[in-house]
């Protein structure tokens, strides 16, 4: 299989071509005597086709999920999700199928995303069964070599186990796993984080390579900032179940407009040892609040160093703040719903 | 720019298998059972039994049912290795021969239990919700009979005889193979590449058949060598009470009711079917301890992970 | 760092009996450390980075490992000493933080028994003593309300609170030197900023010697003092941070931080929209079992430029125009012309 060539592959993907949306995406799990815990609480994106969208936030802010959620393999609570047009929130058992051939996942163990019992070529060999694609027992295999060979395997990868493998080559599997369907738009989930410093480059530089000679849309779904920039055309940052800052990966990083984009960036280490020695960083206080229990207004606002007056009482909506950078605070103009009558004077009268 | 960069993914990682594993598959499993001696004791053990059961009949010095009122009772001597029972007959072919309705008994029991109880516990572990409850609260009911209770109200329904003890026991174990299955089905669904396989488009069929059962199977073979131990057990106790296997038919249950009023004087009729029942279930026992270290290959030692990720 | 040395490790060799043959993780490091002083071992898994900490404090039974080599704390051979001795030093005398707080604290007890128990073991304090005390160390490393926490279960607490506690624990008799191995590694970003900060400024106050482990290069920037660079169980260099990263000697070291992703480079680089290639050490680690003679880094090394590479192991050697007490020190046979990294 060769991918249509690309015209204008280096061309930034277009705004206005949207391959996934999602709308007020809510994930909520039930707790046993308590509220429930509100993983994605309200969640608005789009990737663009041929984009690599990085989603970064830090443990407990609903990143993974968002991911899960978008295969459907966690159900939404509420909210929409297009792929395409397709309303994929709608579909039913059978057509889902169909869904989770055009959005793939890379996941984050390479050590427990491979089934310890089948052989490599099996693994990568599963969706094309699932799919019918290569029909037949040669095509099947020619096929499986191919893919193999795409993510820098040897094809006599083929008849090993997950086990003999080591977590680079592991992941490569996965990938290639998730390239057997064909897909358009591929999450990957952490793909880095479990494997050693020398061989996340390695994959990160097959990742990059496969999105150029495919044209393959990404949403690259990590903890690690540097990692997350380097791949990504824009970034979303997520904290608590929403989306507090999205835009250009070069404004987004370089020039953060929400503050715990702004602390987040500053927390992460740089491999400079004069630069860190001088470097101040912002430190939050206290630890993240229970997503059962977001606090009221803004999320952020008990660790924000910048809270004032209205972050209590309205809950900031992300706003334009020009060339596609949005953020949701109020420090660039109070906008949001209201959560009580002084939230609502504030709006009304945003002197 | 050094010469570092611009490297290629490079021919070493694409091409070397990080840890070759000559362990793997059925032949490891059998290397590694032959190399613990009293694994391989008993499965020795166990292949005699089996030959015999295939060709007792053929061996066998004297017919089963051969009486002879003039050699009633005899004590072991060298043309009745056994001796022989009251009616003449000599032990040691009613032994070999009763081998083979002891252990078919046995093995298809296990074989009604395995399918039934793998089967029920594997949807049970995989659904949860209505159906896990429904399935293991009738599990549950099963299992509270004492098991010889349990055997004797299904014959009794269904009439004596080898085949409907085969039912019977099957049914006692049915229970213990649904929940050994379902514990680790539990785990199992909750791992990363059953998620994987979702998320490729896998229906939960081809996820329960190809991903779920084949990394329960461990622990399931382990509980059908133990469990066929005490399938044999069950057989002869059912012989014993007169429920499982009918005379002529030998069986080395029914050896020991009969040789149980002779004790006394003639004690070679119950002792030698006993030994026999003996060495086949302490032979199961051994062979499932060893199954069940062999099958463990996954759990290196701490140590042994820490040399080689450390 | 010309002060005495607390923690000083003299050629240390760890092997592990396994299935597949003797496993050679640590073979020949050395390196000490002083009181104030922070020294940052890095590397990857498989480096031996770990085992050859967890080897001085007797927490690496043997068998199955052979321990040989020294170690001199307070004038006595951790390697030598027997498990009565070791447990006294454990705890007052060398500390150490691991990775994952939630196996290593214990789950069945709160959190005030887990710092008192230590506290009247070591330092033979009576119950109440041990609770004020304990109380003043949860506030020390930053929990807030410390005395109702004392009373709090570790599933309780969030990782970061669990892994303050851990230090808590770990400061709780006072010890000459913390060892942190992979203390931070589950911890995300800013809950590590505070880890590190807060490490550092307990060092600062009680004067401890530091000994991080860790495979993060951006961290060892950020705190260490000096670094050494573990591969295949061996330091294949050695040196003041600011040195090392300035002007890496090893290819190993050169390829780690050639291959980091960092903060700002998609700005700079990148043909087209894509972003440039990171440069990558092709290959994987050598197996402990299987070392390849010689240089453990010739497989996969891109310079090779010496016959000796292939069959002898080179020495740790100073760098060239390197000074002082403990210079930069690399093992190749070769040098590599300095490297402009800005």
């Amino acid at each position: 299989m060769t991918a249509p060539a690309r015209t204008g592959a280096d061309a930034p993907p277009a705004p206005d071509d949207v391959l996934l949306r999602a709308e007020g995406l809510a994930v909520h799990f039930p707790q046993r005597g308590g509220p429930p815990v509100r993983a994605v609480d309200g969640v608005d994106l789009e990737v663009r086709r041929g984009e690599t969208l990085g989603l970064v936030g830090e443990s407990g802010c609903g990143k993974s999920t968002l991911g899960l959620a978008l295969l459907r393999l966690v159900e939404p609570t509420a909210g929409r999700i297009e792929l395409d047009g397709t309303d994929v929130t709608a579909l039913g058992r059978r057509e889902l199928r169909g869904l989770r051939r055009r959005v793939a996942m890379v996941f984050q163990d390479p050590y427990a995303s491979l089934d310890p019992r089948q052989t490599i070529g099996r693994i990568v060999a599963e969706p094309l069964e699932v799919h019918g694609l290569a029909p037949g027992r040669a095509a099947r295999r020619a096929r499986v070599d191919e893919l193999l060979a795409m993510v820098g395997l040897d094809p006599s990868f083929r008849d090993r186990r997950p086990h003999e493998l080591s977590g680079g080559q592991r992941q490569r599997v996965g990938v290639a796993r998730a390239l057997a369907g064909e897909p358009e738009l591929i999450v990957c989930d952490e793909p880095i984080s479990s494997l050693d410093v020398s061989i996340q480059a390695q994959v990160l530089n097959l990742l990059v390579r496969l999105q150029r000679e495919l044209g393959l849309t990404y949403l690259f779904v990590a903890h690690d900032l540097a990692a997350v920039q380097h791949v990504s055309d824009r970034v979303a940052v997520m904290y608590l179940g929403r989306i507090v800052e999205v835009g250009d990966t070069a404004r987004v990083t370089g020039d953060p407009a929400h503050p715990y984009t702004r602390a987040l960036l500053s927390a992460v280490p740089v491999p400079d040892p004069p630069a860190e020695r001088v470097r101040r960083r912002i430190v939050l206080s206290g630890d993240v609040p229970s997503p059962a229990a977001p606090p009221s207004g803004c999320r952020f606002r008990t660790r924000c160093p910048d809270a004032f007056e209205p972050c209590p009482h309205v809950d900031p909506a992300l706003a334009d703040l020009g060339g596609g950078h949005r953020a949701a605070c109020h420090l660039h103009g109070v906008v949001g719903t209201p959560v009580d009558e002084a939230g609502a004077a504030l709006l009304d009268d945003p002197a | 720019m050094t010469a570092l960069d611009r490297a290629p993914d490079g021919p070493a990682e694409a091409g070397q298998v990080a840890a070759p594993d000559e362990a793997a598959g059925p032949t490891g499993l059998l290397r590694a059972l032959v190399r613990n001696r009293l694994a391989a004791a008993a499965l020795v053990v166990l292949a005699a039994f089996v030959v015999v059961a295939l060709v007792g009949d053929r061996v066998a010095p004297y017919g089963p049912n051969e009486v002879s009122s003039a050699d009633k009772l005899r004590a072991p001597s060298l043309e009745h290795p056994f001796g022989t029972d009251q009616l003449g007959r000599d032990v040691l072919s009613r032994v070999l021969i009763g081998a083979e309705p002891s252990l078919r008994v046995g093995l298809v029991a296990v074989g009604i239990a395995l399918v039934a109880g793998v089967v029920l516990g594997l949807v049970a572990g995989y659904y949860r919700g209505l159906v896990d409850d429904v399935v293991m609260r009738c599990m549950d009911v099963l299992f509270a009979f004492p098991a010889i209770l349990l055997a004797i109200a299904v014959m009794a329904i269904r009439g004596r005889g080898a085949t409907n003890a085969m039912i019977a026991i099957g049914v006692v174990y049915t229970p213990i193979f649904a929940r050994v299955t379902r514990a680790s089905v539990l785990t199992v669904r909750e791992q990363v590449f059953v998620r994987a396989a979702r998320s490729i488009g896998a229906g939960d069929l081809r996820i329960m058949t190809r991903h779920v059962l084949p990394n329960v199977a461990a622990p399931i073979i382990v509980q059908t060598s133990i469990s066929l131990a005490f399938a044999i057990l069950a057989e002869a106790a059912l012989s014993f009470i007169g429920l499982g296997t009918q005379p002529p038919e030998p069986s080395w249950g029914r050896m020991l009711a009969d040789g149980r009023g002779f004790i006394q004087d003639a004690w070679w009729m119950a002792v030698f079917p006993g030994l026999a029942i003996f060495a086949v279930v302490l032979s199961f026992n051994v062979t499932g301890d060893a199954l069940r270290d062999a099958l463990d290959p996954r759990q290196r030692s701490a140590i042994e992970s820490a040399a080689g990720r450390g | 760092m010309a002060a005495e040395p607390v923690l000083a490790v003299d050629d240390l060799r760890v092997t592990i009996a396994t299935r597949r043959g003797p496993a050679r993780v640590v073979n020949g490091v050395s390196w000490a450390v002083a009181p104030g002083e922070t020294l940052a071992v890095v590397g990857e898994s498989g480096s031996g980075k770990s085992v050859s900490v967890l080897s001085l404090l007797g927490l690496v039974p043997r068998p199955p490992a052979t321990v040989t080599g020294r170690a001199t704390f307070q004038g006595q051979d951790l390697v030598a000493l027997p498990e009565e001795a070791l447990r006294k030093v454990r705890g007052p005398g060398i500390a150490m933080v691991f990775q994952d707080p939630m196996t290593s604290l214990n789950p069945v007890l709160t959190v005030g028994r887990q710092l008192t128990e230590g506290m009247e073991v070591h330092l033979g304090l009576d119950r109440r003593a041990a609770t004020e005390r304990a109380a003043e160390l949860l506030d020390l490393v930053g929990i807030p309300s410390p005395r109702e926490r004392l009373a709090s279960y570790p599933h309780h607490l969030s990782g970061g609170m669990r892994q303050r506690v851990m230090i808590a624990v770990a400061l709780s008799c006072e010890p000459a030197v913390l060892i942190a191995d992979e203390a931070t590694t589950a911890l995300d970003v800013t809950i590590q900023a505070q880890i590190v900060e807060l490490i550092a400024e307990l060092q600062r106050e009680l004067g401890m010697a530091v000994v991080w482990i860790t495979h993060d290069l951006g961290v060892v920037a950020g705190i260490a003092d000096r670094v050494a660079v573990m591969y295949a169980g061996r330091i294949v260099e050695e040196g003041a941070v600011d040195d090392l990263y300035a002007d890496p000697r090893h290819p190993y070291t050169r390829g780690l931080l050639a291959s980091l992703p960092v903060l700002g480079d998609r700005a700079r680089g990148g043909e087209g929209r894509h972003p440039a290639d990171l440069a990558v050490i092709p290959g994987l680690p050598p197996d402990p079992v299987h070392l390849p003679p010689g240089c453990p880094f010739h497989p996969r090394c891109p310079v090779r430029a010496d016959e000796r590479c292939a069959t002898e192991e080179p020495p740790l050697r100073p760098v060239p125009g390197a000074r002082g007490p403990a210079p930069h020190r690399v093992a190749t046979f070769y040098d590599l012309p300095p490297e402009d990294r800005r």
